[in-house]
C-alpha cells in the first residue's frame, strides 16, 4: 500500500528515509510541534516549495531541460488564485477557478516556448525561458491596473480559512481557520508531490529519462524526443502553477517579489542542485534545508555574532547581515563534496 | 523472386561541394543478408544515416515495403520496421542492462505514453526483456547501469535493444568492432539466428572477410560513395573492381 503511494521509488537509503521521515512528520504536526505564527509560516513554504522544488526536477533531472521560467509559472497561478478572489468575490469556486485557470495558462505557455524552442538546441531552449519569463514579470509590474504592479495586491480568502473561524483547542492549540488552510495546502502539497513521484516511475518518465541518457538514441528507438520533452514541460509547468496557488492562498497576497522574482528562480534551482537532481526526493531535501536556512540562518548568526563577540573579525564574519555569504558557502561546499546532490550521495553510499 | 522489404532510389548526399553518397539504387529482399563493404570513408555509414534518417538526403529516395520514407523522422521510421544498431555504442548509459532493453520494447507498445501507471507493473514488457536478455547472454546483468558494462557487453546490448524493436529491417553497423575473439561469436551467432529465423532483412557493414564469407547472401561495394559493385560475395570478392577499390586503398594505407 505505501509503497504503490510512494510508486516503488521508495528512499532506499536508511539515513534518507529517516530524513524524509521527519521532514513528513514535522510538516504533518508542525501546529503542534512548533506552535507560532512564524514556524508555521516556514512549514507551508517548505511544503509548497517542495512540490516547486519537484517539478522543476521533472524538467532539469529528469529530462535533462533546463528552464529559467519556472517561476513565471509559478506566478501565473498564484496570480490566476489572486485575480480571481479579487474579481469573482472571496470563496471556494474562485480559489479552484483561479488555480485551474493558473494551471492551464501555464500549460499552453510553455506549450508555446516548447514548440518553438525545444526542436533546436538545449541551450537555446534556456535563453527563450529567460527572455518570455522576463518579459513577462516586466509585464505584471508595469500592468498595474490589473496586477497591481511591484506592490501587488491582498485578497480575501474564505472564511473559513481566516484566523477569525474560531473551532476550539486541542492540545493546547488553537484550532482556526489558518490551521485549516495549513493542512489544506499541506494535504494538496503531499498530493501533488506524490503525483510528481508517480509520473517520474512510469512509462513516461522512464522515456524522459532515456531521452536525459541520450536523445539521439531515444529517436532511433522509436520515440518522438521532441513531443516528450514538450508534455514533460507543460505537466511541469502546471504543476508549479498549482504550487503557486497554494502560496498565494496561504500569504492571502500576491507580488512579483513572492512569485516572480529571479532570487526564487535561482533558489529553486539550488534547492534541486543540493538536494540531488533525477530523483523526487533530493527536491524534498533540498527544498527544506533552503527554506530553513534562509529562515533561520540569520537568527542562528545572531545568536553566534553575540557569542562571539569578543573575537573582533569572527563577530563581524558572523554578523546576520552576512547570511548570504555562508548560504553561498554552504551550497559551494555542498556542490564540492556531494556532486550527485545529498539524496544522490546517501543513496550511493547506502 | 522475394519481396522487396527496403529500396533506395539514387540516394545521394552533399555536404558541401563533396559526394558522400552518390545515387546509390539499391533494393534488399526478406530473408537476406547483403553485406555492405568498402575502404574506409566509402560512404558506408553515411548510406545507413540516410537510410535511417539521421542525415536528410540531398537527392534520390528510401521505401520501406513500398512505402515512401524519404521524409519521415527517425522515430516514425523506426515504428514503421526499420531498427539500427550503431557503430559506437549508443546506450542509455544511466539505466540499468533492463531498463535499456525495456524502453525499446515499450516504444512499439501502448503504455509508453502512460503518465500514471508505474513502469516496473508492466509485466508482459518485462518478460519479453528478459527472454531478449537471455538471447544475448545479458540475463545476469540485467540491474547493473550499463556505464559499468564491458566494452563487449555493450556491443551485446546493443545487438539486444535491434532484437527488441523487432524491426523488418536489421540494420548493423560493424556489430563486432572492438570486441574479444571469445565475445565476438555469440554477436554473430545471434545474427545468424535471426537471419534464419525470421523472415526479415539484415544489411550489415562489416570489415572481416571471415564474417562476411559465412554470414552474407550478397555483397554491395561502395567506393567514394558510388556503388561500383553488388552481387554473389565469391564473386565480388574476386572482381577486378573490388580488388582496387579495396585492397588498392587498404595496401596504401600502408
Amino acid at each position: 500500500m505505501l509503497k504503490t503511494l510512494l510508486s516503488n521509488d521508495t528512499p532506499r537509503s536508511k539515513i534518507l528515509t529517516i530524513v524524509v521521515l521527519v521532514i513528513f512528520l514535522g510538516l504533518a504536526l508542525a501546529p503542534f510541534l512548533f506552535p507560532g505564527v512564524r514556524s508555521l509560516d516556514t512549514a507551508a513554504r517548505i511544503a509548497i516549495f517542495i512540490v516547486l522544488a519537484a517539478s522543476y526536477d521533472l524538467l532539469l533531472g529528469y529530462t535533462g531541460v533546463v528552464s529559467f521560467a519556472h517561476t513565471m509559472f509559478f506566478g501565473m497561478g498564484a496570480y490566476g488564485v489572486g485575480l480571481a478572489s479579487l474579481h469573482m468575490g472571496r470563496g471556494f469556486h474562485s480559489i479552484i477557478i483561479g488555480s485551474l485557470a493558473g494551471a492551464a495558462l501555464a500549460a499552453a505557455f510553455a506549450f508555446l516556448i516548447a514548440l518553438f524552442s525545444l526542436r533546436v538546441r538545449a541551450i537555446f531552449f534556456a535563453m527563450i525561458t529567460l527572455a518570455v519569463a522576463s518579459a513577462v514579470a516586466v509585464l505584471v509590474s508595469q500592468l498595474s491596473w490589473l496586477t497591481g504592479g511591484e506592490d501587488g495586491f491582498t485578497f480575501k480568502i474564505p472564511r473559513e480559512l481566516g484566523p477569525a473561524n474560531r473551532m476550539g483547542e486541542f492540545l493546547g492549540v488553537k484550532i482556526n481557520g489558518k490551521l485549516l488552510n495549513y493542512y489544506l495546502i499541506f494535504t494538496c502539497s503531499l498530493l501533488l508531490f506524490l503525483l510528481m513521484l508517480r509520473v517520474v516511475n512510469s512509462p513516461f518518465g522512464r522515456v524522459l529519462q532515456a531521452i536525459r541518457e541520450n536523445d539521439f538514441r531515444a529517436e532511433a528507438i522509436g520515440y518522438r524526443v521532441v513531443w516528450y520533452r514538450t508534455v514533460a514541460t507543460c505537466l511541469s509547468a502546471a504543476t508549479a502553477a498549482l504550487a503557486g496557488s497554494l502560496f498565494a492562498l496561504w500569504l492571502r497576497y500576491v507580488g512579483p517579489d513572492t512569485t516572480l522574482s529571479f532570487t526564487i528562480m535561482l533558489d529553486l534551482l539550488l534547492m534541486v542542485v543540493i538536494g540531488g537532481m533525477g530523483t523526487i526526493w533530493g527536491a524534498a531535501v533540498g527544498a527544506t534545508l533552503l527554506v530553513l536556512a534562509q529562515t533561520y540562518l540569520q537568527d542562528l548568526m545572531g545568536s553566534a555574532a553575540t557569542a562571539t563577540e569578543f573575537l573582533p573579525l569572527l563577530s563581524r564574519l558572523l554578523d546576520p547581515d552576512r547570511w548570504l555569504l555562508w548560504l553561498g558557502v554552504l551550497f559551494i561546499l555542498s556542490v564540492y563534496f556531494f556532486p550527485t546532490g545529498i539524496v544522490g550521495r546517501l543513496r550511493g553510499s547506502k | 523472386m522475394t519481396q522487396v522489404l527496403l529500396e533506395t532510389d539514387g540516394l545521394t548526399v552533399r555536404f558541401g561541394g563533396h559526394v558522400a553518397v552518390d545515387a546509390v539504387s539499391c533494393a534488399f529482399h526478406a530473408s537476406e543478408l547483403t553485406a555492405i563493404v568498402g575502404p574506409n570513408g566509402a560512404g558506408k555509414t553515411t548510406y545507413f544515416n540516410l537510410i535511417s534518417g539521421q542525415i536528410p538526403v540531398s537527392a534520390g529516395s528510401v521505401s520501406l515495403m513500398g512505402d515512401d520514407i524519404t521524409r519521415l523522422s527517425v522515430s516514425e521510421r523506426c515504428k514503421r520496421g526499420l531498427g539500427r544498431a550503431f557503430q559506437l555504442t549508443n546506450l542509455f548509459p544511466g539505466l540499468s542492462v533492463l531498463e535499456n532493453v525495456r524502453l525499446a520494447i515499450q516504444a512499439h507498445r501502448g503504455s509508453k505514453a502512460s503518465l500514471l501507471t508505474l513502469a516496473d507493473s508492466h509485466h508482459a514488457v518485462t518478460v519479453e526483456a528478459m527472454s531478449v536478455l537471455e538471447r544475448v547472454r545479458l540475463d545476469t546483468l540485467r540491474d547493473q547501469a550499463v556505464s559499468e558494462l564491458s566494452h563487449g557487453n555493450q556491443r551485446k546490448l546493443e545487438v539486444a535493444m535491434l532484437i527488441a524493436i523487432d524491426p523488418k529491417v536489421y540494420m548493423f553497423d560493424e556489430p563486432t568492432a572492438g570486441m574479444s575473439v571469445d565475445e565476438a561469436p555469440v554477436v554473430l551467432d545471434l545474427i545468424a539466428e535471426l537471419k534464419a529465423e525470421r523472415d526479415r532483412t539484415i544489411l550489415l557493414v562489416e570489415h572481416k572477410m571471415d564474417v562476411i564469407r559465412t554470414l552474407a547472401d550478397r555483397i554491395i561495394v561502395l567506393h567514394n560513395g558510388a556503388l561500383v559493385a553488388d552481387g554473389d560475395p565469391a564473386e565480388v570478392m574476386a572482381s577486378d573492381v573490388v580488388q582496387d577499390a579495396y585492397m588498392g586503398k587498404e595496401l596504401a594505407d600502408v
